[in-house]
């Protein structure tokens, strides 16, 4: 399970996030790190420095790209522009496996560069679900769509977020980039069990999970990645992993952005919890 | 409702400006309450009403937007002073929303949109332009592309009359009423704002303050361009930059030296030197490339407008 045709049968451990502060350490430590996840939108320029850097950090280190602006659930068509240059970035990286958000965020052609909240409709479900063929098929690449933070609901909403999820990944045969942090934040912000969240996901379509850190405010969580990961995101990993079984794992950390040991450090926590992993597929 | 539909009323509800404070407007842009409209698509919960849920997407919008635009044009937010900056950046983003993929094309149209909107910078409207005009080549210079730069054996024996130089696209040519180049190194001296002390943005603050009042209009013409990956301003002389605007418009060389001198005041008897240093340094830079590149442009003249 841990290596599957969504995440381009890939053994791949525990990675973090490759983020500007920390590109001076990497190329001159060279500290041993499983891999790094890029943001897509961060290299898919012309030319100049981050592309010169991601060229260093290839010729080291395995890659996985990230999206944030493909917008799988908008109900407006793929912006062709975007997918032209994001096949060239996947050649440059040979990513083998790709992710972005089970989310919309533009309208009419006006970017709101948000992730925002899908109504867990049918007919959403459809469109994104075409959506993701579409780019599978353009940029020849497995994809797997990650479950967003959410701050609202919609009354339009025909099923859970979970049977949204199974729905679209199974219509587009593809796979799950699994945020346990994203799923710990909606459950308090929509008052659901998050464990029913992992329970009821399809775990064999796994390719990925990620683990962060929020903010809590007095009514709410913000999705801010500029924390550690709490206790209880850590048991929601815990249980994942056992239900989906070693997968490629990732911290992020996008704000507020400690020294690089200290990132790695947090995300090789997730350690102990794939070793139990490993140890109960042994037994 | 429609996906389609729900989308498009979520967006611009989400679009929409905030109030001073800060918070959702109460009433959207048709003229209905907003507390009715966000009811009619979003659930409430224990802690929170419908307007409040949506008001986290509309907050979290134009916070994102404008830390964007205020990274990309600090020198402009020096020009005209924080609020003046902060009031028309919201006037531009209403205006002007994202139209990428990527924020950082979020700045492309300020210029133009700036042009059509002088109140917002006043008497500073020239140098405000200049300075937009600085902060969008650096942003072009910083990850434009780089095309294979001509070696030698591309030029020999090339006759003067028909041969055809590119410029690098990430090599943006400017004529600039203010030197505004080095007002725009000065604001990004020490601008960094996640680990400066507040006395030591504070102090920063002021001294920018006071480089904007004592900047002088003086002419100058500069190469925004890329050398080991870093943005460089580099002025050129006046005849260096007739002669690689007319380059970069296609020109062929003879004409492109001959438009450089037309009405100089370099001596006939020192031209074929400087043209030699000229290009001894923009070949030394790879600033040459193939001229048949579709994205042969120079900036506009700042003196029309």
């Amino acid at each position: 399970m841990p290596a599957n045709k969504f995440n381009g049968f890939s053994e791949f451990g525990i990675g973090i996030g490759l983020r500007a502060p920390h590109y001076n350490h990497i190329l001159t430590r060279k500290p041993v790190v499983d891999w790094f996840e890029i943001i897509s939108e961060n290299y898919m320029i012309d030319g100049g420095r981050p592309l010169q850097i991601l060229d260093r950090i290839l010729e080291q280190y395995k890659v996985v790209q990230h999206g944030v602006s493909m917008y799988f659930g908008s109900a407006e068509k793929l912006n062709r522009e975007h997918l032209r240059r994001l096949k060239a970035l996947v050649k440059r990286t040979k990513t083998p496996w790709l992710t972005d958000h089970l989310c919309w965020g533009s309208v009419d052609g006006r970017y709101t560069h948000d992730l925002l909240p899908m109504p867990y409709t049918f007919e959403a479900a459809r469109i994104a679900a075409q959506k993701i063929r579409e780019v599978r098929d353009f940029l020849e690449v497995p994809i797997a769509v990650e479950n967003v933070s959410s701050y609202a609901e919609f009354h339009a909403s025909e099923m859970t977020e979970w049977e949204f999820l199974t729905e679209v990944v199974e219509r587009a045969d593809c796979g799950i980039l699994l945020d346990v942090n994203n799923i710990y934040v909606s459950s308090q912000n929509h008052n659901f069990d998050p464990r029913q969240y992992v329970e009821n996901i399809p775990a064999e379509r796994v390719a990925q999970i990620h683990i962060a850190g929020h903010s809590k405010y007095r009514k709410y969580i913000l999705d801010t990645h500029d924390h550690p990961v709490i206790d209880p995101v850590w048991r929601l990993y815990a249980r994942a992993i056992e239900r989906a079984g070693h997968t490629a794992t990732l911290l992020e950390w996008d704000d507020r952005i400690p020294s690089f040991d200290e990132v790695h450090d947090e995300a090789l926590k997730a350690n102990k919890f794939l070793a139990s992993a490993s140890l109960a597929a042994a037994v | 409702m429609k996906l389609a539909a729900l989308q498009r009323r979520m967006a611009r509800a989400v679009m929409t400006p905030l109030t001073p404070s800060e918070h959702m407007r109460a009433v959207a842009s048709n003229g209905r309450s907003m507390r009715k409209v966000a009811a009619e698509f979003i659930k409430p919960n224990d802690r929170l009403t419908s307007f409040e849920r949506l008001e986290i997407y509309n907050r979290q919008y134009w916070w994102r937007v404008l830390a964007s635009l205020g990274e990309d044009f600090p020198g402009l937010c020096a020009v005209l002073g924080e609020q003046r900056f902060d009031a028309m950046s919201k006037a531009y983003l209403t205006d002007c929303p994202s139209r990428s993929f990527t924020l950082r094309n979020l700045g492309s149209r300020v210029e133009m949109w700036l042009r059509k909107h002088p109140k917002w910078a006043g008497v500073r409207q020239a140098l405000a332009l200049d300075m937009v005009r600085l902060e969008w080549a650096d942003i072009e210079a910083f990850d434009g592309k780089q095309e294979p730069p001509l070696a030698a054996d591309d030029l020999r024996g090339a006759s003067p009359t028909k041969l055809r130089l590119g410029l690098q696209p990430y090599i943006t040519l400017l004529e600039l009423r203010y030197p505004v180049d080095h007002l725009l190194l000065e604001v990004k001296k020490g601008g960094d704002k996640d680990f400066a002390s507040n006395a030591f943005r504070e102090q920063h603050k002021k001294k920018r303050v006071a480089a904007v009042a004592r900047l002088k209009p003086g002419n100058i013409w500069l190469a925004v361009h890329r050398a080991d990956n870093s943005v460089y301003f580099r002025r050129l002389e006046r005849e260096e930059f007739l002669m690689l605007r007319a380059l970069r418009d296609g020109k062929p060389l003879g004409q492109a030296i001959e438009a450089a001198f037309r009405q100089s005041r370099i001596p006939a008897a020192e031209q074929p030197a400087k043209i030699e240093q000229w290009f001894q340094h923009a070949a030394a830079m790879g600033w040459f490339c193939r001229p048949d590149r579709p994205a042969q442009k120079t900036a506009p003249n700042t003196s029309k407008s």
